[in-house]
């Protein structure tokens, strides 16, 4: 596989982490002295009647890759908004990097390594792709900035942004406001790294390119949780998946084995026809 | 890899300073080539447009739309009557001390009104100064409601001519205006400005990014009230005259300053020149009108908002992608 650039190793902060060695295949959870990076205690969220996180408690080990799967509605995105900060939950608590940040402002949270892509993206439109990159390099990554330049303009080579560099972010299509998004959550320097269906309305060497970022990404030892209903992608990363259902997990194990529970199959089928006309 | 820089500059900023450069010398220039009557125009002018550009910051960029900038017009003028008249404080060396007083007083207002939230914002702020208001009325060593006019002596001490008083009070007044311009210019370039412009543009998506949101806030909203006092206080000092209802009018501080930012161009450096031009021409051309007068700006407010929600700048700078000040980053790849 191939290694990320220089420059992006720089925004990764990969201090004291061995490159190449966490991929999917090979890769064992016992003999790997794990630690967890972020704990979920007993959340709950409800909207009004709508029940979207009913006492979820979910461990993420350090370097590990988690998918989320589940149907439309089942909280999945919330699940993300409760652990960066922009969704209060009602109870429960969050614990990253061994701190309580259940109250903790997503600016300060992102700070500590927590990066967030958006599924409807949130680009600033009035800058340009370059800019928007800038911006999260240099407060999320709590960087001066002209430290960030280079390794912004790597981040945008690899993320296939480098001939709209220059480009207002309110002028691009969909699909490259999800590169973006992608892109400026990478630039923070994550240690965790929250993917909120990046992989939907791309075309197959597309959907290949980003699953090689993401290992990429990975073998600099980010922890990565992805939302994704694009499953065969999803599954060519993680190492763990979890299906939630009306705010609740209702299964979790190793991604094939998962899959093939038919409770989950019932769901996933569920998803896929609904699928077939949501994305264009 | 390929070697790379990041230039601020584009051929129309190059083109955009130059002009601004040459008005702000033919502006120097003015008390040898404008009369009396233009030169208190151009001053007027010059308020005007560094109001609005401070307002712009604040509503347009950091997103903190108040209705109540008159509090610190007011308090800038009323601060310098006071230390001129009360204190012997020299005229001159009251704007200053006018700004540091109404930086001091939003320190803690700012505290008290953030805690409100969207409408609330705005109509806190219009509280705010309507308190102020009712203090001033109430300050009998200035005259309380009735108001006061700044004694001979303290007049005399600008200058001791008529002429070179109003020259004076002339060249402060663009020195101001040139002040706040390269203030928000170099303050839009720094790290600063980055987080206000993501700020403007989406606030989530810059809080997710780690821009620590309500500080940057706090801190533009103090900046501002600091550079409002500052212009209210010489607008005062040319006027002579103050009082309470003209020190903190809502119609000339603000409805006229929010008019002149959202033609021109709302979150945008240069909305606000634009808008008191065109504020400006119709006033001139349409005074004697009275009433309907306003009715007139109130239709072109409406109708720029319909056609061109972003101002005319806005229309001009997405079409054309002109910008008058060195403000962009934009990344020139090197290949090799
Ligand atoms: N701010 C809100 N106010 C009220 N209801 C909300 C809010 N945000 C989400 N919901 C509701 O909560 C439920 C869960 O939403 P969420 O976005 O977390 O689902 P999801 O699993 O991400 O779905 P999808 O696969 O469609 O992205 C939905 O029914 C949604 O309508
Ligand atoms: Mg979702």
């Amino acid at each position: 596989m191939a290694g990320l650039d220089p420059a992006i190793h720089v925004l990764l902060r990969m201090q004291g982490v061995r490159r190449g060695c966490r991929h999917k295949a090979g890769h064992d959870r016992v003999l790997e002295p794990m630690s967890a990076i972020l704990t979920l205690e007993k959340i709950s969220k409800r909207f009004g009647a709508i029940v979207v996180a009913d006492d979820i408690d979910l461990t993420l080990l350090r370097g590990e890759a988690l998918g989320i799967i589940g149907p439309n509605g089942a909280g999945k995105t919330t699940l993300f908004g409760i652990v960066t900060g922009t969704v209060p939950p009602d109870g429960g608590r969050v614990v990253f990097k061994g701190h309580d940040i259940t109250r903790m402002k997503p600016e300060h949270r992102c700070r500590m390594g927590l990066a967030r892509s958006f599924q409807i993206p949130q680009p600033f439109d009035g800058m340009t792709v370059f800019e928007n990159l800038v911006v999260a390099a240099a407060f999320g990554g709590g960087r001066s900035e002209r430290d960030v330049y280079a390794g912004c303009a790597g981040l945008l080579e690899r993320c296939g942004l480098a001939d709209k560099a220059n480009r207002r972010a309110g002028s691009l299509t969909l699909l490259d406001r999800k590169r973006l998004e992608l892109a400026r959550a990478l630039a923070t320097g994550p240690r965790v790294l929250l993917l909120d269906e990046v992989a939907g309305g791309l075309v197959e060497h597309e959907t290949a390119a980003l699953v090689d970022l993401i290992n990429d990404v990975r073998a600099t030892g980010v922890t990565i949780v992805w939302i994704e209903h694009v499953v065969h992608a999803l599954i060519a990363v993680v190492d763990r998946l979890v299906v939630l259902h009306g705010g609740a997990l209702i299964a979790e194990g190793e991604p094939a084995e998962v899959l093939r529970r038919p409770q989950v199959n019932e769901i996933y089928m569920g998803i896929e026809e609904r699928r077939m006309g949501a994305d264009a | 890899m390929s070697d790379f820089r990041v230039q601020h500059a584009s051929w129309s900023s190059r083109i955009g300073t130059t002009i601004v450069v040459l008005a702000f010398v033919a502006f120097a220039a003015a008390p040898w080539w404008a009369d009396r009557a233009n030169l208190r125009l151009l001053s007027e002018i010059f308020a005007y447009v560094a109001l609005a550009s401070l307002w712009n910051l604040l509503a347009g960029y950091a997103g903190l739309v108040s209705v109540g900038q008159q509090a610190y017009v007011g308090l800038g003028a009323y601060v310098l009557f006071g230390l001129a008249m009360l204190a012997g404080v020299h005229p001159l060396a009251a704007i200053p001390l006018a700004g540091i007083a109404a930086a001091i007083v939003a320190l803690p207002v700012a505290a008290l009104i953030f805690r409100l939230r969207g409408h609330y914002f705005a109509i806190g702020t219009w509280v705010v100064a309507e308190v102020f208001r009712l203090l001033a009325a109430q300050t009998t060593a200035l005259d309380g409601g009735s108001g006061t006019s700044l004694p001979a002596a303290v007049v005399v001490s600008i200058a001791s001519s008529r002429q070179m008083r109003e020259f004076t009070i002339y060249w402060i007044a663009l020195a101001q205006v040139a002040v706040v311009l390269f203030a928000i210019v170099w303050l839009l370039r720094s790290r600063y400005g980055l987080a206000l412009t993501a700020i403007r543009d989406n606030e989530l998506g810059a809080r997710s990014n780690g821009v620590d949101v309500a500080r940057i806030k706090y801190c533009v909203y103090v900046a501002v009230a600091f550079g409002t006092a500052m212009v209210g206080a010489l607008i005062f000092l040319q006027k002579i005259r103050i009082s309470p209802d003209t020190a903190f009018s809502v119609n000339d501080w603000t409805a006229f300053v929010i008019f002149i930012t959202v033609i021109g161009g709302i979150g945008r450096i240069e909305g606000p020149i634009i808008g008191t031009v065109i504020f400006f021409l119709l006033r001139q051309t349409l005074a004697d009108l009275g009433a309907i007068y306003l009715l007139i700006l109130g239709v072109v407010a409406i109708a720029v908002m319909l056609k061109a929600p972003k101002g005319l700048w806005g229309l001009i700078a997405d079409r054309y992608g002109w910008q008058v000040f060195p403000l962009e980053r934009r990344l020139v790849i090197n290949k090799r």
